[in-house]
């Protein structure tokens, strides 16, 4: 990535729309996501990654292409900081690296695990659909 | 005027960092009518009030300025410095450079020219000021206590010792209050009633302490020293001077579907009853909404077995006015609602109960008779889960922004007594973080871990999931060991947030006390007037204040006691002088102010006006000094500009204007 890793983290609040210094370390986002045993860093991390400016250890993990997108992380967070929200901006940053036109389709089958929808679409969905 | 004197203060570096005092002084000097200028660290300190009345006395000033911090800070100090020095204390003018100049603002030069524009300001006024003097009110040597849980109580006792007269309020038909309703209590594990209880005896029994139970405050006017309320004391439909406590009405009532409140609605009470068998008074109340003779007029069975012909269905509420000098608020608190955290299926399960529910089910005067089983079968639980923080540290969207203070440690008590009790049971506890500070609360929970094996996991829940077989599967995570975890319960307990009580909105509003963005009463200070309200001669004890335990509800309800008796012990009270007075002369009687007063303060009079020799019959405004409490609303409603504030007359604040906008 070209940006510096504080204006990657900057970019990820500004897409997520998050604050994730209002965490307050709870885990509750971890305790509901129905993906938490398939993911390499887990809904909670994603967070304090945030705060510690390592997004592009984000953008390169699975959990990326792990998580459902369910938002259950957003709905039940009680610091209202959207752990979900920040999965899918961390995704979108990594979508965006991609030749700056978003996924090479050749590239999905690869990356998609055939069993599971296809998060972007899905996310895509449930975040116009709110 | 002439003779002004400005005193600039640097407030160590709080002020002179970001304001150039010596150019304040300077610009000072400038101004007409000052005569003196000087500036000093800290005008506050013993040397610098010395200054002051040095000054005033050598330079013979007529009014001074000090600039310096807020006025709610120290502009009774430098009055009380004035008046010793001989000068009238409202010839003396605050011009805060603390909290509205230097506090706000990083650049010297832009603090600097605000400094100065705020001290010419406040010079302009003093030089309008003139010399006015407090009057007196009367002190009722009678205090009102509202509400009768161990904050209320304490406090009257206290009140009382000290001897002066008490009324409780308490809107439930016993006094007790939350505190009643615990099984033990943190860190000792005394039983709550046996330490509670003897504390209402005392109450009730006490010479001095009157209890007005089953009654709620209407309304309440007057000022500090003299407040007038109206207590309204709710019908009961039994005759408290016949009613020997038999109890015999309560067994024999068919109506018996109501949730007792005293149970946290885990059973039922007959119609007619007392909220436990400790209640004082131990005189029943009939529930208007659920006894049959008074919806439909047939029944009358528990006037027939009253021996002592108590029962009296004709009963009204009736309202009963007193005068008192004080009142304390302790209306305490009550559990959230969980309707906002249906993950933990609250509503959908009867063993996922809240902690205050644990409380009554593990007390042997419970609906369980103390024995530890689900309410949905009965059976004994064997896997029980704890989840703190439920509805507390939340955003606002999602419950409390508050830490509730209480949960930790009764939940680590409940997982001790449980561990205690029953050995087989496990217990685990999800939490975010331990709170512990407290003599002895620390030592207390590392006993549940230590001693008892309570399971204490780190992380939350993030939903309960009720199974067909009557199981509960959590779904939580153990943040240190990185692992998702999904326990098969038969149990979850919640510790939710507390809410000051719904009530106390109402009660802030008729005493014009002021409540924070979570209705808990304001502090006039939050740390040196902790249990004061800024609404003069009213004081706060207990949970309405902010969350507290026992021990600390105790210690603040002796303060409040302290500061009641206080003012109690006082003949009479200085009354503020800037009040409102009108111009006879100029008022056309249009009933405006009046209006508007929130006060009460301004009625009507018809006089015999002297209007430049013509002498005519006039309706006009009079305003009752000792209860204005110069607000000001009248005096900008006036359409004649008859109505001027003392101290902050319309001359005054032009003049303030005038020198800002120079």
């Amino acid at each position: 990535m070209e940006a510096s890793k504080k204006r990657q983290s900057e970019m990820v609040q500004e897409i997520s729309g998050t604050n994730p210094l209002k965490c307050m370390k709870c885990g509750k986002c971890s305790a509901s996501c129905p993906a938490y045993e398939k993911m390499d860093i887990k809904p909670h991390q994603f967070v304090s990654y945030v705060i510690n400016e390592d997004v592009e250890a984000l953008a390169k993990c699975d959990s990326l292409w792990v998580c459902l997108s369910c938002f259950a992380c957003v709905e039940r967070c009680p610091r209202d900081v959207k752990p979900g929200k920040i999965v899918d901006a961390a995704r979108q940053l990594a979508v965006r690296q991609k030749g700056g036109s978003y996924l090479v389709p050749d590239e999905i089958p690869a990356l998609v695990d055939e069993d599971l929808p296809q998060q972007l679409l899905v996310s895509a969905f449930r975040k116009f659909r709110r | 005027m002439h003779g002004i004197g400005v005193f600039v203060c640097h407030c160590g570096s709080n002020i002179a960092a970001t304001v150039d005092v010596k150019k304040v002084v300077e610009m000072a000097r400038l101004e007409p009518g000052v005569v003196h200028a000087e500036e000093y660290q800290y005008m506050c300190s013993e040397a610098g009030q010395e200054r002051i009345a040095t000054a005033i006395r050598e330079k013979n000033l007529k009014g001074i300025v000090v600039c310096s911090c807020s006025p709610r800070m120290h502009e009774a100090t430098f009055r009380k410095c004035a008046e010793k020095a001989g000068l009238n204390p409202y010839m003396v003018e605050i011009a805060n450079l603390r909290e509205q100049c230097s506090w706000i603002h990083k650049d010297i030069e832009e603090g600097t020219e605000k400094a100065v524009i705020l001290a010419r300001a406040a010079i302009a006024k003093v030089s309008l000021n003139t010399s006015l003097l407090p009057g007196e009110s009367r002190v009722t040597k009678r205090a009102l206590v509202i509400g009768g849980g161990i904050a209320g109580i304490q406090t009257a006792l206290d009140i009382a010792d000290a001897g002066y007269e008490v009324d409780i309020v308490e809107k439930t038909p016993s006094i007790g209050g939350k505190m009643a309703q615990l099984d033990k209590t943190f860190p000792t594990l005394d039983c709550s009633a046996c330490i509670l209880t003897p504390k209402m005896v005392d109450a009730a029994a006490h010479e001095r302490i009157n209890l007005y139970t089953y009654s709620e405050i209407e309304k309440v006017s007057g000022f500090v020293g003299d407040f007038t309320v109206d207590i309204r004391k709710k019908a009961r439909y039994v005759n408290m001077d016949k009613c020997t406590g038999c109890g015999v009405c309560m067994e024999k009532c068919p109506s018996k579907k109501a949730l007792s409140e005293f149970n946290s609605g885990l059973n039922n009470r007959p119609a007619i009853y007392t909220p436990f068998a400790q209640a004082i008074p131990n005189v029943p109340v009939i529930d208007p909404t659920q006894c049959t003779k008074l919806k439909t007029g047939k029944c009358g069975i528990c006037e027939r077995f009253c021996q002592a012909g108590a029962i009296d269905y004709t009963q009204k509420d009736e309202i009963v006015t007193r005068k008192y000098g004080a009142i304390v608020v302790a209306t305490g608190f009550e559990i959230i609602k969980l309707d906002n955290l249906e993950e933990y299926a609250y509503s959908q399960s009867k063993d996922v109960i809240t902690s205050l529910e644990l409380e009554r089910i593990m007390n042997a005067a419970g609906p369980t008779k103390g024995h530890l089983e689900r309410l949905s079968d009965g059976k004994a639980p064997k896997n029980i889960v704890f989840v703190q923080c439920v509805g507390s540290r939340c955003d606002e969207s999602k419950g409390k922004p508050y830490c509730s203070k209480i949960c930790c440690m009764y939940t680590a008590k409940h997982a001790m007594l449980i561990r205690d009790k029953y050995p087989d049971v496990n217990v685990t506890v999800f939490y975010i973080d331990v709170r512990t500070p407290g003599k002895n609360f620390d030592e207390f929970y590392r006993r549940a871990v230590e001693e008892y094996g309570v399971n204490y996991v780190k992380g939350q829940v993030g939903k309960v999931a009720p199974q067909p077989d009557g199981s509960l599967l959590v779904h939580g995570v153990d943040l240190l060991d990185g692992k998702q975890l999904k326990i098969s319960a038969d149990m979850v307990v919640l510790a939710a947030a507390v809410e000051p009580s719904p009530s106390v909105r109402k009660i802030a509003t008729m005493l014009t006390a002021s409540i924070d963005t979570n209705n808990f009463l304001t502090e006039a200070h939050p740390k040196l007037r902790p249990v004061e309200s800024p609404t003069a001669g009213v004081f706060l004890s207990g949970i309405c204040q902010g969350p507290k335990d026992i021990p600390e509800t105790v210690s603040q309800a002796g303060a409040a006691a302290v500061k009641v008796v206080g003012l109690l012990a006082k003949d009479k009270l200085l009354t503020n002088p800037c009040t409102a007075k009108p111009d006879e002369l100029m008022c056309n009687g249009c009933g405006s102010c009046a209006n508007v007063c929130p006060y009460g303060a301004i009625s009507y009079e018809v006089k015999e006006i002297n209007d430049h020799g013509i002498r005519e019959n006039r309706r006009v405004a009079v305003v009752n000094s000792a209860l204005c409490q110069g607000c000001g609303a009248c005096t900008v409603t006036c359409p004649s500009g008859t109505m001027d504030l003392q101290g902050f007359s319309n001359r005054q604040i032009l003049a303030e204007v005038d020198a800002i906008c120079r």
